[in-house]
């Protein structure tokens, strides 16, 4: 029986060694496909190359070339035949190279894996995952956020955690769930963190959000990097007197509307953080939501600290300024404490 | 057309083209009391073609219709009714009234796949389906069809290529009825066979007449032996003409009489009606059971489509997520040993061998360059510092004994997607 987590304080593991962000996915997918002989895995060069940042190493070695398959440079195609393979019964685990491509294979994932359960009763259960996000200079193409076209998108699950802890147990339930999982893989973490992650089996429960660090001045939600970067931003801030409350948002569809609204009745006031761009962000839909649901329990403005509202710029200079940092939300924190 | 069936199966392929008429004459019938809630696409001289190859399937092979073939899905044995509920969005039909015309399917008896109105994405689906069926064992073809329109969309080429170097079992029926919409196939393509682009992926095609049943039933038998036997993907195009507009609303005044009535003359049901009395297969009083059985098996279809109630407004909420085993019981069916894809039966070297040069080296291990975002350790951030002192090596037991702990040259990992794009 699987154990999960994900209710304490910083969803940390007690025991195990410390291991990548990077290396937890990899031990999801192998542990997966040790399991289950119905998991296999597709994409742009997964298997002899162990993929772009060898998060698939050792699984061609391991399961062999019929389960872990070398596809063209064909998004659509590689995604609407994992859709064909889940429908016998399989669980295949779709790699992007990067999460940017994936629009490649938007129409296949809108219309085709996402609708299949609501209008015939075929269910999907599938994964897409691949590293997302920027920080590393990789320029337009190589460094995107796209998760947002795919919020919008009902059946779809999306997925975006920060540790390895948590990225090896969502990763394991989206394997295990019934329904299409987009799972995202922020680059930025994949070897610069790391985290205790159990011995034995275990998974993390999908839709739910889990408080880092506890305050009771302001609530900071935020999820992947930017969790990282926030809780950065929350420790200046303490230094300052004001305790900020970060929530680790980790599933964005269904997003934990709970953790959301209970925090906010506490702190009374939010602060979204994504790094995302600012129009059609998380933050735009939580603000929705803290008006129809947590109005009267709100003593000032909702605020977003975000990307700009631009394509990720290639040069240091320009990525630096385009996306939010520690500086930028214990700014904005700082404004928001003082209503 | 030339004698090479059973009586029975000739007798079969008349009866699903019949079939195949009266239930779509039947629809334009609800269609004109306004009783068809959306568009009704007609295969009005296209039922050799839906008929003749989904009849070269076996039970337990997949298949996925567009929406003009109607006959396939009968073939593969949906009640009438269901076809005529779907178009009415009736409660009872397969979607409930979620979705209409041919997009329903059926995953756990029939092997039906939906198909949806982007054309070309039941291509790479339907080589996933053929592909999990070799993966279990289960010795299946899948097929599907696509038009003269339709072999333009970016997603057919990716999932044919896809499909030909899986050398999946799959057939894919290219029904060319030189129409799209109100555009000819000239406008759209400059192939005058448009099995050509079966070269393009280096897989084998077979050009077939349309509206000759037999011609079409011994190609899609022969392409389907040979998709089960392992020669990979096999395109066939068959030649006919959409004899009715792109649906009910549209006259099509844009096809030029002439060519209407060139191809009224070589309707596929005549033609075969005449072939079957030649060889003395088919006479007065078969064909009037036949006409009987249908007459009477229609009226029951049709009464039953039209006593079911329009769905329950609040079921529009429900059903977006498969919320469990209590909603599906999701399951392999294995025809084959689950140790032969199990380690260590499934353990591989993992490298690749060039014919005339040998092999080269696999994976560089889990310490190996990566494409961005490599750092160095003193870059390096921890979830919880009290905890993660050790931010050496990985931890991965399962990994130890399959990792090889070779070094990569960062010039390797760079022969990145970013240089081909």
């Amino acid at each position: 029986m699987a154990k999960t987590n994900g209710t304490g304080t910083n969803g940390a593991a007690t025991r195990g060694a410390p291991v990548t962000f990077l290396e937890g996915i990899r031990q999801a997918m192998f542990e997966e496909m040790d399991r289950d002989p119905a998991v296999v895995l597709l994409g742009e060069d997964v298997g002899v190359y162990g993929g772009a940042f060898k998060t698939s190493e050792g699984l061609l070695e391991r399961f062999g070339w019929e389960r872990v398959i070398d596809t063209p440079i064909s998004e659509s195609a590689i995604i609407g035949a994992a859709c064909g393979m889940s429908y016998l019964g399989l669980r295949p685990i779709v790699e992007m190279q990067f999460i940017d491509f994936i629009v490649c294979a938007f129409n296949q994932i809108t219309n085709f894996v996402a609708k299949g359960h609501y209008l015939w009763n075929a269910p999907a259960p599938m994964v897409i995952r691949g590293p997302s996000g920027g920080g590393v200079h990789g320029g337009p193409f190589h460094s995107a956020n796209p998760e947002m076209y795919f919020v919008h998108t009902p059946g779809l699950k999306v997925i975006y955690p920060s540790t390895p802890y948590d990225a090896k147990g969502l990763l394991k339930a989206a394997v295990r769930d019934n329904n299409p999982v987009l799972f995202f893989e922020h680059k930025f973490l994949y070897r610069r963190i790391k985290g205790e992650v159990p011995d034995g089996d275990y998974t993390v429960p999908i839709g739910k959000a889990v408080v880092r660090r506890e305050g009771k001045h302001l609530t900071i939600l935020s999820y992947a990097a930017m969790m990282h970067t926030s809780l950065e931003a929350a420790e200046a801030l303490a230094k300052e007197g004001i305790e900020a409350e970060v929530i680790d948002l980790r599933t964005l569809l269904p997003l934990d509307e709970e953790t959301i609204l209970q925090s906010v009745k506490k702190t009374n006031k939010c602060l979204v953080v994504h790094e995302d761009t600012k129009t059609g962000g998380i933050a735009g839909e939580i603000a929705a939501i803290l008006c129809e649901k947590a109005f009267g329990d709100l003593d000032g403005p909702l605020v977003r600290v975000t990307s700009l509202d631009t394509p990720v710029p290639y040069a240091p200079t320009l990525e630096d300024y385009f996306l939010p940092n520690a500086k930028k939300i214990f700014s904005a924190a700082k404004e928001l404490a003082r209503y | 057309m030339k004698k090479e069936l059973t009586r029975q199966q000739y007798l079969d392929l008349y009866y699903y083209m019949r079939l195949n008429r009266a239930v779509e004459d039947t629809m334009v019938k609800l269609f004109r009391q306004n009783k068809i809630v959306g568009g009704l696409y007609s295969s009005l001289g296209q039922e050799a073609i839906s008929v003749g190859t989904a009849y070269a399937l076996e039970k337990k092979d997949w298949l996925a219709p567009m929406i003009r073939n109607i006959g396939a899905l009968l073939v593969k044995g949906v009640p009438p009714r269901d076809i005529f509920m779907q178009h009415m969005a009736k409660y009872d039909s397969p979607t409930k009234g979620k979705d209409g015309t041919s997009h329903f399917g059926d995953l756990d008896n029939l092997h039906i796949v939906s198909p949806i109105s982007m054309l070309g994405d039941l291509i790479p689906v339907m080589t996933g389906v053929a592909m999990a069926g070799r993966y279990l064992g289960q010795k299946i073809v899948a097929m599907t069809w696509i038009g003269d329109g339709g072999s333009s969309t970016g997603v057919f080429h990716e999932g044919l290529n896809f499909a030909a170097t899986q050398k999946a079992p799959f057939v894919l029926v290219l029904e060319n009825n030189l129409w799209a919409y109100s555009t000819p196939v000239r406008r759209q393509v400059q192939l005058e066979n448009l099995a050509d682009r079966a070269k393009a992926y280096g897989i084998d095609s077979y050009i077939v007449d349309g509206n000759d049943a037999v011609a079409v039933y011994s190609t899609a038998k022969e392409a389907v032996d040979r998709a089960r036997a392992g020669e990979g993907p096999i395109l066939i195009e068959a030649k006919t003409f959409r004899r009715l507009g792109h649906a009910q609303h549209d006259p099509a005044e844009y096809v030029p009489k002439e060519m209407r009535a060139h191809w009224e003359a070589r309707d596929p049901i005549t033609l075969y009606e005449k072939f079957l009395t030649s060889e003395k297969i088919l006479d007065a009083k078969t064909k009037k059971e036949i006409e009987d059985k249908l007459d009477t098996l229609l009226a029951k279809e049709r009464e039953f489509a039209e006593n079911s109630p329009m769905p329950p407004a609040e079921l529009a909420e429900t059903g977006v997520y498969c919320t469990g085993d209590d909603c599906h019981k999701i399951r392999a069916k294995w025809e084959r040993p689950v140790a032969e894809v199990s380690p260590p039966k499934s353990s591989v070297a993992a490298v690749w061998t060039i014919p005339g040069f040998g092999s080269g080296k696999g994976s560089g291990g889990v310490n190996a360059p990566i494409h961005f975002g490599d750092t160095p350790a003193a870059a390096e951030k921890s979830v919880n510092a009290a905890k993660s002192v050790n931010g050496g090596k990985s931890s991965a037991k399962a990994a130890a004994k399959t990792t090889a702990k070779k070094t990569v040259k960062a010039g390797t990992a760079s022969a990145s997607r970013k240089a081909r794009r």
